[in-house]
């Protein structure tokens, strides 16, 4: 995409946010994060989809070259998913609104680590490489990881991804929510920071929450009556408006139970204070000396 | 007991056709080992974001653990419960086990992406994760195993190493302790592989998700045990010419009509209660396969051996028990990757080449070394049958 094309998105989409009535609401960015963590906005109404997202992620991390040009739209022909080399992509779906020439209207949809409240990975993980800061992001320490993809077999959102062709000392690699920034004051992430019309918004979650049922309550025609990644997986720092139903556009449906609840309940449940493998010892340590009395006196 | 006396080596020929190609197998599995440790799991797998576990989670561990369950059975049977009758099959369930287990240990190794940190979860706790507790159990229980075998070799060779026949001696001094906490490990970790899958409610076929896959998991388990020495005592008896041990197996499938009985009533069970039978017949590779482990792994060979026909038949015998165990390895398969349906995959897993020959080499190997002790080290009670040379 040239310079002049850019331009044009900006304004085009400069306007739209500003029509929207949540240009009303303040900037949450310098907030205090007192509602819990730090999270993420994204108004699928408003993105256009020129990824500059991407290009924030890529330089911001130091991700490889990618093959085709951030500014080459051909790119989104296809359904992208985050990988090794990209923590984050934009596709464009067609989810069969038209305007009023008859075109079909595209929603873009970027897709990136959603940051769970109880993140699967994190309960997952066999030697706590993963970790879900205060702050909201779910942090990969590569240090402690042993490589056993049991946190991609656990994400719910089919995010994380692993650098198999690298032979000695591959990485988990996704969305870090610009940990490093966002501690900072006033950082944001790469992304969030990039987006020239303002389609994601870096926040406190808890405002983040407010604002989002306020644009639906204020333009009930624009948005589907619902957020995404508000119980999804039990809630998520990253979350979604949309103007289409999130399902024609890429989105899992996800249950509202954290995925960790089962299998935590039955590991902690066996495993406080050992009481089950003691009892089970106990009582085949019992079996045992009583069969061998019963050997001794029976003379056997 | 006279009629097998205890056990000894049967130094046979070790060097045959057989073994031969075992030995090929093992060489083959090497060279892609060497290709993985040179070019990543990207050079010998079909592992993708989507698909992170293939072969050797599904079957070089899930299925070789459940398979390995003979050894802690037995031990339970024979030295907690006192049936004396069946002492001369926990020696070679043991071995089968203790060789089992290590090659678990050998193909996990290849599998995690950083070989080298593979001592991590014994410093870095992390006991939220499923993984955690198997892989310390299997860990602890791998050691138990190594060290309820030792005896076997001090027996043999400890007249040469006076070291050795010390060190055996304590061991059997411990043994029983030892032995409970085979017994107590293996419930936790066989149980705890079926857990592992229950933190992705989304990705694991209906057919096979529920609440309690690790109890089916640990019954399953217990249910194999004897049919795995069933299975495997047949064909080395067959190999080595020895007397069929039928007086020993026989019995032991009685006890696997009721052990099997319960897992096959809790599996029907599991299906009514969550309604998930209206995925029987939905006519996909998943609903397939699961009636076919269900009906070809549990159903039939529970039904051949109640009849009195099959438990005196070596030849049928034999048939049933490898069908439960062939229904038992089919399941930790359907679990771990016909079940496994992940979204946004574009492509279904089929395992790489370089996959297959290094489960082959893996599974040579169990075979390949089972032979080399039960040659040269007393494990074997059977005695040669009359006309055999």
């Amino acid at each position: 995409m040239d310079r002049r094309a850019f331009l044009r998105f900006v304004g085009l989409s400069g306007t739209t946010w500003a029509l929207s009535p949540s240009a009303a609401f303040p900037a949450v960015v310098s907030d205090d994060p007192a509602g819990g963590a730090y999270g993420c906005l994204v108004d699928l109404t408003v993105c256009v989809g020129c990824r500059k997202c991407e290009q924030a992620c890529n330089q911001v991390n130091g991700l490889p070259e990618p093959a085709i040009p951030f500014d080459d739209p051909r790119v989104l022909d296809e359904k992208r998913r985050p990988d090794v080399g990209a923590y984050t992509v934009v596709n464009r779906w067609y989810p069969g609104r038209v305007d009023e020439r008859n075109q079909l209207v595209p929603t873009f949809v970027k897709v990136q680590c959603m940051h769970c409240l109880e993140p699967a990975c994190v309960s997952a993980c066999i030697v706590g490489a993963l970790t879900k800061k205060d702050y909201g992001p779910v942090h990969y320490d590569a240090s402690k990881c042993i490589g056993c993809r049991y946190c991609l077999v656990a994400c719910p959102f089919q995010i994380p991804a692993y650098e198999y062709h690298e032979a000695l000392a591959p990485q988990v690699r996704k969305c870090t929510f610009c940990f490093d920034r966002i501690v900072k004051d006033g950082g944001k992430p790469g992304c969030a920071a990039a987006c020239p019309v303002e389609a994601i918004r870096f926040g406190p979650r808890a405002r983040l929450l407010e604002l989002a049922h306020e644009k639906i309550r204020r333009d009930p025609g624009r948005y589907v009556d619902a957020i995404y990644g508000e119980f999804e997986a039990g809630g998520t720092s990253w979350m979604y408006l949309s103007g289409v139903p999130f399902e024609k556009v890429g989105f899992q449906k996800v249950p509202a139970k954290p995925m960790p609840k089962l299998t935590e309940t039955i590991q902690h449940g066996i495993f406080s204070y050992m009481w089950a493998p003691a009892s089970l010892y106990a009582v085949l340590a019992g079996f045992m000396w009583v069969n061998h009395r019963k050997e001794r006196n029976g003379g056997e | 007991m006279d009629a097998h006396g205890s056990p000894r080596p049967l130094e046979a020929r070790f060097w045959t056709p057989g073994t031969q190609l075992l030995f090929a197998f093992m060489l083959l599995g090497l060279l892609f080992i060497i290709a993985r440790l040179v070019g990543g799991l990207g050079a010998v797998t079909n592992l993708d974001n989507y698909y992170p576990w293939g072969l050797w989670i599904g079957f070089d561990v899930a299925t070789g653990v459940a398979l390995a369950a003979g050894g802690f059975t037995t031990a339970a049977l024979v030295q907690i419960l006192g049936r004396r009758r069946y002492e001369g099959v926990t020696r070679p369930a043991l071995l089968t086990a203790m060789l089992g287990y290590t090659f678990v240990a050998v193909g996990l190794f290849f599998d995690i992406g950083r070989y080298w940190a593979v001592w991590h979860p014994i410093f870095y706790w992390q006991p939220n994760s499923v993984l955690f507790e198997v892989a310390m159990c299997v860990m602890v229980y791998t050691t138990v195993l190594h060290l309820e075998f030792l005896p076997v070799i001090s027996e043999r060779v400890g007249k040469v190493l006076p070291i050795l026949h010390k060190i055996g001696h304590f061991l059997e001094k411990i043994m029983p302790a030892l032995i409970i906490l085979g017994v107590v490990l293996s419930c936790m970790h066989q149980s705890g592989l079926g857990s592992l899958l229950l933190i992705a409610p989304t990705k694991v076929h209906p057919l096979w998700y529920t609440p309690i896959l690790p109890l089916l998991f640990l019954t399953s388990a217990i249910a194999v045990g004897y049919p795995m020495v069933v299975f495997e005592t047949t064909l080395a008896t067959g190999s080595f010419g020895l007397e069929d041990e039928m007086e020993i197996l026989r019995p032991l499938t009685r006890i696997t009509i009721a052990l099997l009985g319960i897992y096959l009533a809790l599996k029907i069970g599991d299906l009514v209660v969550r309604k998930a039978y209206v995925y029987l017949l939905e006519g996909s590779a998943q609903s397939h396969s699961f009636l076919v482990e269900l009906l070809g792994g549990v159903a039939l060979p529970w039904i051949m051996l109640l009849m009195p026909g099959v438990r005196r038949s070596r030849k049928w015998l034999f048939v049933a028990c490898t069908l439960i165990v062939l229904g038992v390895a089919l399941n930790r398969m359907n679990v771990f990757i016909v079940g496994f349906q992940p979204a946004y995959s574009v492509r279904p897993y089929y395992p790489h080449v370089g996959e297959i020959a290094i489960t082959l080499g893996l599974t040579s190997s169990i075979i390949f070394f089972y032979r080399l002790c039960v040659t040269y080290l007393p494990v074997l009670s059977a005695r040669k049958e009359e006309g055999h040379a």
